[in-house]
């Protein structure tokens, strides 16, 4: 199951677990990144909080935890080579897997159709 | 936050819309921050071949003598400025900075003797308070014009040269900081050799109406691409080269800001034209016996980079703080993150290491000289 956030997150859902990374609209709009710091195995977040930083040429910026969880598994490869992360967001450039703390929360989150909608 | 109906815009806008620019607002105007080639590839080009900027933005002011004689126009500015000014022969121009009474800079500016003027070029965010400051100051001596008539462009770049000789032969013959009157296909044209990437380049100031045939001409070379404000940034931080209003202010002196180099001998204490200019008794006594706080190049031992705003301790426990970051990112060219900031002159040493905080942690970096890339000026 794929799902979006309005933030600009894609969620690959299998079972209790979400492969998580940033869309490519959004990796489009923060453009060539240089720099990627990801949270560490073991980590818990709450929605919303900061999971990871992402840093372009000219600013540095978020990546929230789309849902409550833990993070079981961190892309080593993008911290070496951020270049990944534009070149396939929605694939090689994962960010992170996250044992969601209920995945029926998932529901509420956008499907493809509905974030394809909200980016134009 | 300003609405886009008020935001003004360049004589180039139509030309960056059809370029595919990002537009953002910079100093109450529309800008390009990029281009389609995206900040890391237009940098990279700049250093290569040959970049196109729109800096219309700027101010374009005219310093005239009302006596007609511009060695007054000279005398009047160097009462504004701790610079050389009366012994910048036609043709050249130089780095200036407006101090104010505690030795503040008020604007950082380029000065050009263009024989019976002086043309003056001002950052965007302070033109209309420049232009009142020399108006209060000098308006009795001088006419001051504001020439929001004409359009800004650089062409920097190793190509640059190249790039402009096929439209205007004669450039080849000109050095660093020459300033000369030129005619682009019939655009009446003020070129200097100069800029803000640390590339041998030129800036030309080309008439609103024609700038953007110009600006074409300039883009169907193959050498050429359109660059926006965002490589603007990191090309100018990579050289080491100060941005007003991040790493220099009215707080900041131009000795705190290690700017001496702008400050002639003749203008220094024992010099021909010692003082004279405001905050002069503040300046000429740093001159002499250093600042206690001094801005430095910082090179960043990861891959991390270290922003604006980041405090800057002796220790990795963040204790000790003894400065900020002003200006920071990511260098495409040093292939690495580059900064530059304020510290404490006892921490100011090259290889002096220090702790950056950014998110929390405080991350090794190093006191480093700048400009981090050579720079490639013609002199």
């Amino acid at each position: 199951m794929l799902k979006f956030t309005e933030e600009h997150e894609w969620l690959k859902i299998e079972g209790d677990v979400a492969t998580v990374g940033i869309t490519t609209h959004a990796a489009e709009q923060l453009g060539d990144l240089v720099f990627v710091e990801l949270p560490e195995v073991g980590a818990t977040f709450s929605k919303g909080g900061d999971a990871a930083t992402v840093e372009s040429v000219k600013a540095a910026s978020d990546v929230y935890c789309p849902l409550d969880g833990e993070i079981v598994e961190i892309n080593e490869a993008i911290t070496s080579d951020p270049s990944l992360v534009n070149s396939d967001p929605q694939g090689a450039g994962w960010f992170f897997k996250l044992k969601l703390a209920n995945a029926a929360d998932a529901d509420a989150l956008l499907d493809e159709a509905a974030y394809k909608e909200l980016v134009g | 936050m300003d609405g886009p109906s008020d935001l003004k815009k360049t004589p180039l806008h139509a030309l960056n819309l059809s370029l595919g620019a990002r537009m953002v607002p910079f100093a109450g105007y529309e800008m390009p921050v990029q281009y389609a080639a995206g900040v890391m590839k237009e940098h990279q080009h700049t250093r290569a071949a040959a970049g196109l900027f729109d800096v219309s933005h700027m101010g374009q002011v005219t310093v005239r003598a009302r006596s007609g004689d511009n060695a007054d126009a000279a005398r009047a500015l160097e009462t504004l400025v701790p610079v050389d000014v009366a012994g910048l022969a036609e043709g050249r121009q130089r780095y200036a900075l407006f101090t104010n009474d505690d030795g503040g800079i008020l604007d950082d500016l380029m000065i050009a003797n263009r024989g019976d003027h002086f043309y003056v070029v001002v950052n965007a965010a302070c033109k209309e308070a420049d232009v009142a400051h020399m108006q209060a100051k000098i308006g009795d001596r001088c006419e001051i014009v504001l020439h929001d008539d004409r359009a800004l462009v650089a062409l920097q770049g190793p190509h640059a040269e190249a790039v402009l000789a096929e439209l205007w032969a004669d450039v080849s013959s000109m050095r660093f900081m020459d300033v000369r009157a030129c005619d682009l296909h019939d655009a009446d044209c003020i070129v200097s050799r100069s800029g803000y990437t640390g590339e041998d380049g030129f800036e030309i100031s080309v008439p609103a109406a024609l700038a953007e045939g110009v600006c074409r001409r300039l883009l169907d070379h193959p050498d050429v691409l359109p660059i926006g404000l965002g490589a603007r940034d990191s090309l100018r931080l990579e050289a080491g080269l100060c941005l007003y209003g991040n790493d220099i202010d009215t707080k900041t002196t131009p000795v705190e800001a290690a700017l001496e180099w702008a400050i002639q001998k003749v203008r220094r204490k024992g010099g021909a034209r010692e003082g004279g200019f405001p905050g002069a008794g503040v300046i000429l006594e740093q001159l002499e016996n250093g600042a206690s706080r001094r801005r430095v190049g910082l090179r960043p031992e990861g891959r991390a980079p270290v922003r604006a705003g980041a405090v800057l301790a002796t220790d990795p426990e963040g204790e000790d703080i003894v400065g900020t970051v002003t200006s920071g990112g990511f260098g495409p060219s040093v292939d690495g993150p580059v900064a530059m900031g304020f510290v404490s002159t006892s921490a100011a040493d090259i290889g002096t290491q220090l702790y950056a905080g950014v998110r929390g942690k405080f991350l090794p970096v190093a006191v480093a000289a700048t400009p981090f890339v050579k720079n490639t000026f013609k002199r």
